[in-house]
């Protein structure tokens, strides 16, 4: 049976072992660099003392389980999407939102398979879905999406498999991103000085961080055992951490090109739905599915404490963009802020 | 018994890791050896054997995994809420109490004596096997079904007149014909709603029942009531004639082993029962409908697909999925090539780079070291934020003191920003930052304003002549100045990244050394620390405890005493 892009001699089956044996090729490169653990070099860091973070706020408006939240860049406010015919924003199953950078608007999107730009107003009359503007389409739900650096450009991440970048104006897609082998779960921009690169995470159990400008992926990870739900990038950029089901969260560093950290206990048991780092990276905040928070000494790989507090599984959690705080959102209704 | 259909792809998707993982704990807490203790327990006046009580549940944990008893309990109840153990006493409450309370394991049990299995063999659990349950309780209890029961239980329409007067009728149901009121949403709240949809795939479509939101009463169309109704109705027969035999065998066993049967029965359907809207919709309660199903994964092989999609597929499917194969292992392919092409850094360099990053940044991080005067979270004073504005007129000091971390973080500060262009100018490259700025603007910007944001720069920056002419390199500026007969939103990006470094490499560290900078440190406000109850969030322990102490968590935002702690107050120790 004749199929495109197949030549001569070469069949599926033979693309899949050269596909394989690559990827042995890869991990031994990579194995050959890999000198010393995380935990041996951080032997000699301090350890931290007993940890104490209370829930200082708790936000009970949602009528159903919150699902995503994002900070706005003014520190103080929030948006939140959860799963229920909302007033202000009538699109169910919204999966995914983000605040713009200049707390203008904020973008959500999930079953609908889309994702939309909402303008901000004070106005209490007026009716957000009428100034509502469709931005991106997909096949397939939307996972996750995030402005760019600035208003006018979209990232989303989707259950059809790839990512995409949108223009906010027109809606016009400017670059698309494929490779991953199954649904698309979480994405974050890279904080480097040339802002050209982002990671995205998937029921593939694959990290792949990507270019920006060329759709091409850089470089991926696959030591998963499950899906990766929440991926997050380490303030230097230089490496990202990323939370599964499989109840590990992982580091990777990008210039080593491995996996370096596993964070993990026995005790653990449930995926990990969402991480984010405290503002120096020493501090590793990982919402999971049996309702507890559990931070992580990033360094030592050590587990600091854990947080009770929510009646049902974490779906989310930001550190805020001071970082005197971190939001978790939660399957019960509310969202709690914790310092 | 009816089985649900095959998964999607002839692989049944992998059983989500959580629950492989409790049952690894419940099979080591049931070794002989190392597991829990197991001896009879009394409840009422019945000898159960094989017990286990709550409180060394929780020993045992706490022993085995080196946690807090907190930590123990919840991932105990975590265990009974998926039915692993279940309480002898109150099962409809699933919950491990730290006391004398006695648990079971639930154990795989012989076909032949009942159909009840593990929980992550069976699942989802098949809509025929809740009906005969629902169908025994009610001959046992002549129709009393509890509330949330009633909903998924329902009298067919009578086949003969005969047969319906054999039947005992709820007295509460009336459900003789397909108009009465059965089917309501039960009010009783669910107790573990979460762990249902745990085994839905991502989100299933159910109404959301809340822990502490319960549902109204209210009735449903007539329409759902008889799609039920006719769906279930052709089997009807079988399901009576199952519950019976159920019944007959189960009379023949021991009290207690009937009583820790009835138990464990119960617990399983506590956990397993249907959600409530997906029975009205009369849709299969499988798995199909996670959203994570709906996703074809490529790794499917071919046979597979074949095996799923059926012998007559079109030709058109077939070559379109083959060709999106392909080109999945032609993109992996070529991403392995790359990347085995790529240099690497040594992991101990690179690992030593996050020891210095965390260590410069340890005083800069609010949650690590506190902030001064205070983390408004915590004391709800704001002062900390208006010390810290995006544009306030006199910086802090450590807030200066980052402009010196990284040239990326000086530009990020739109005051540190401001303070560089102004010493810029005084060495006469401000063109430089301006045309930086120029180039994010249009790499960032709308696709609209493309052509004529580089056109402006081009007339600003980089044609002869132009005001504010930037020194870029005869290569890159050749480069350029092609492109931009083609203009695109990355046109610039050569030319941005020349100057960029130039700054970096030259002009910033200039910067550091400068007067200007050397004044603003010694300007910069280092804010008074709140003398009131102010605690520092992390203190370091006398000595090192491998126990987490929480202290007594409060939603109100006054920091509590922790009950022994080291002295609070500043909490320099």
């Amino acid at each position: 049976m004749a199929a495109d892009g197949l030549h001569e001699n070469e069949t599926l089956a033979s693309l899949k072992s050269e596909a394989e044996s690559l990827k042995g090729k890869l991990e031994e490169e990579r194995a050959k660099l890999h000198d010393v653990e995380l935990h041996q070099v951080a032997e000699r860091v301090e350890a931290l003392g007993q940890f104490v973070m209370k829930t200082r706020r708790t936000l009970k408006g949602h009528g159903n389980k919150v699902l995503c939240m994002d900070w706005c860049k003014d520190k103080r406010r929030i948006v939140s999407s959860s799963q229920e015919h909302a007033v202000t924003m009538p699109c169910t199953w919204v999966m995914a939102c983000a605040y713009a950078p200049s707390g203008c608007a904020i973008a959500c999107g999930g079953l609908d398979n889309k994702c939309s730009v909402y303008p901000l107003t004070f106005d209490k009359n007026e009716n957000m879905a009428a100034k509502k503007k469709s931005v991106a389409m997909h096949t397939n739900y939307l996972s996750a999406c995030s402005f760019t650096n600035s208003d006018m450009q979209i990232l989303t991440a989707s259950g059809d498999g790839t990512c995409a970048l949108w223009d906010v104006e027109s809606g016009q897609l400017l670059q698309s991103f494929h490779g991953h082998g199954a649904d698309v779960l979480c994405l974050d921009l890279a904080p480097s000085e040339t802002g050209n690169t982002f990671v995205s995470g998937g029921c593939d159990k694959k990290a792949m961080v990507w270019d920006m400008r060329s759709g091409q992926c850089v470089q991926a990870f696959e030591t998963h055992e499950s899906d990766i739900n929440s991926v997050r990038y380490y303030p230097s950029g230089d490496a990202f951490a990323s939370g599964s089901d499989d109840a590990t969260c992982r580091l990777y560093d990008l210039r080593a090109d491995r996996e370096v950290a596993i964070y993990s206990k026995e005790s653990i048991i449930f995926g990990a739905s969402s991480v984010d780092f405290s503002l120096s990276g020493r501090l590793l905040f990982a919402g999971y599915n049996d309702y507890t928070i559990n931070v992580w000494d990033v360094l030592k790989g050590s587990r600091v404490s854990i947080l009770f507090g929510h009646e049902n599984r974490v779906s989310t959690l930001r550190v805020s963009p001071d970082g005197t705080a971190f939001c978790s959102g939660s399957w019960d209704h509310t969202l709690r802020v914790w310092a | 018994m009816a089985a649900g259909p095959a998964p999607l792809g002839g692989h049944p998707r992998a059983q989500k890791p959580h629950l492989s993982k409790m049952e690894r704990v419940v099979v080591s807490m049931q070794d002989p050896d190392q597991g829990v203790k197991m001896q009879s327990q009394r409840l009422l006046i019945t000898v159960i054997p094989h017990a286990v009580t709550g409180n060394d549940v929780v020993e045992w944990l706490i022993q085995k995994y080196c946690i807090a008893e907190d930590e123990a309990l919840h991932l105990g109840t975590l265990l009974v809420q998926h039915g692993y153990l279940y309480p002898l006493r109150d099962p409809r409450r699933l919950l491990l109490r730290p006391d004398e309370t006695p648990y079971r394991f639930q154990v795989r049990l012989n076909w032949e004596q009942t159909p009840y299995f593990w929980m992550s063999t069976l699942w989802p659990a098949a809509e025929l096997d809740y009906a005969i349950y629902l169908a025994k309780k009610n001959i046992r209890k002549q129709g009393a079904l509890v509330d949330h029961e009633k909903v998924g239980y329902h009298h067919p329409s009578p086949a003969t007149p005969a047969e319906s007067s054999q039947r005992n009728p709820s007295p509460t149901s009336g459900a003789h014909s397909p108009g009465s009121k059965l089917i309501q949403m039960h009010k009783h709240t669910h107790p573990i709603e979460g762990v249902s949809e745990g085994r839905w795939g991502v989100h299933p479509p159910e109404l959301g029942v809340g822990k502490s939101f319960p549902l109204e009463t209210f009735n449903h169309p007539q329409a759902h009531y008889d799609q039920l109704h006719r769906k279930i109705n052709h089997t009807w027969d079988l399901v009576v004639m199952q519950a019976r035999e159920q019944l007959r065998a189960a009379k023949q066993r021991r009290k207690g082993d009937r009583l820790v049967i009835a138990c464990q029965e119960q617990t399983y359907w506590l956990v397993n029962r249907p959600p409530v809207s997906l029975l009205l919709e009369g849709g299969s309660w499988t798995a199909e409908k996670s959203l994570q199903g709906q996703c074809v994964s490529l790794r499917c092989s071919l046979r597979t697909c074949l095996l799923t999609l059926g012998k007559d597929v079109s030709f058109e499917i077939l070559a379109k999925f083959l060709t999106k194969t392909v080109d999945f292992y032609k993109r992996r392919i070529e991403c392995c090539r790359k990347a085995l092409g790529r240099t690497r850094v040594k992991s101990s360099v690179c690992l030593e780079a996050y020891l210095k990053f965390s260590s410069q940044r340890g005083p800069h991080d609010p949650l690590l070291s506190g902030c001064l005067p205070s983390n408004p979270w915590v004391t709800d004073d704001d002062t900390y934020w208006a010390m810290n504005a995006p544009s306030v007129a006199v910086p802090t000091k450590l807030r200066v003191e980052q402009w010196a971390f990284s040239f990326r973080e000086l530009l990020e500060d739109p005051v540190g920003r401001a303070h560089f262009m102004d010493f810029l100018q005084t060495e006469f490259s401000a063109e430089n930052l301006s045309f930086w700025e120029a180039c994010e603007e249009l790499r960032h910007g709308g696709q609209a304003q493309v052509p004529a944001l580089v056109d402006a720069v081009y007339q600003q920056f980089l044609a002869p002549g132009a005001a504010r002419w930037v020194n870029i390199d005869s290569r890159t500026m050749e480069r350029t100045l092609e492109g931009l007969g083609r203009p695109h939103r990355h046109v610039l990006d050569d030319a941005q990244l020349h100057i960029y470094m130039l700054m970096k490499k030259d002009s910033y560290p200039r910067f550091l050394k400068s007067d200007l900078y050397k004044d603003l440190l010694a300007e910069a406000v280092v804010p008074l620390e709140t003398k009131r109850r102010v605690f520092p969030f992390m203190w370091k322990p006398r000595h090192s405890s491998p126990s987490l102490a929480l202290l007594p968590t409060s939603t109100s935002g006054e920091p509590e005493a922790a009950a022994g702690s080291p002295g609070g107050g500043d909490g320099e120790t």
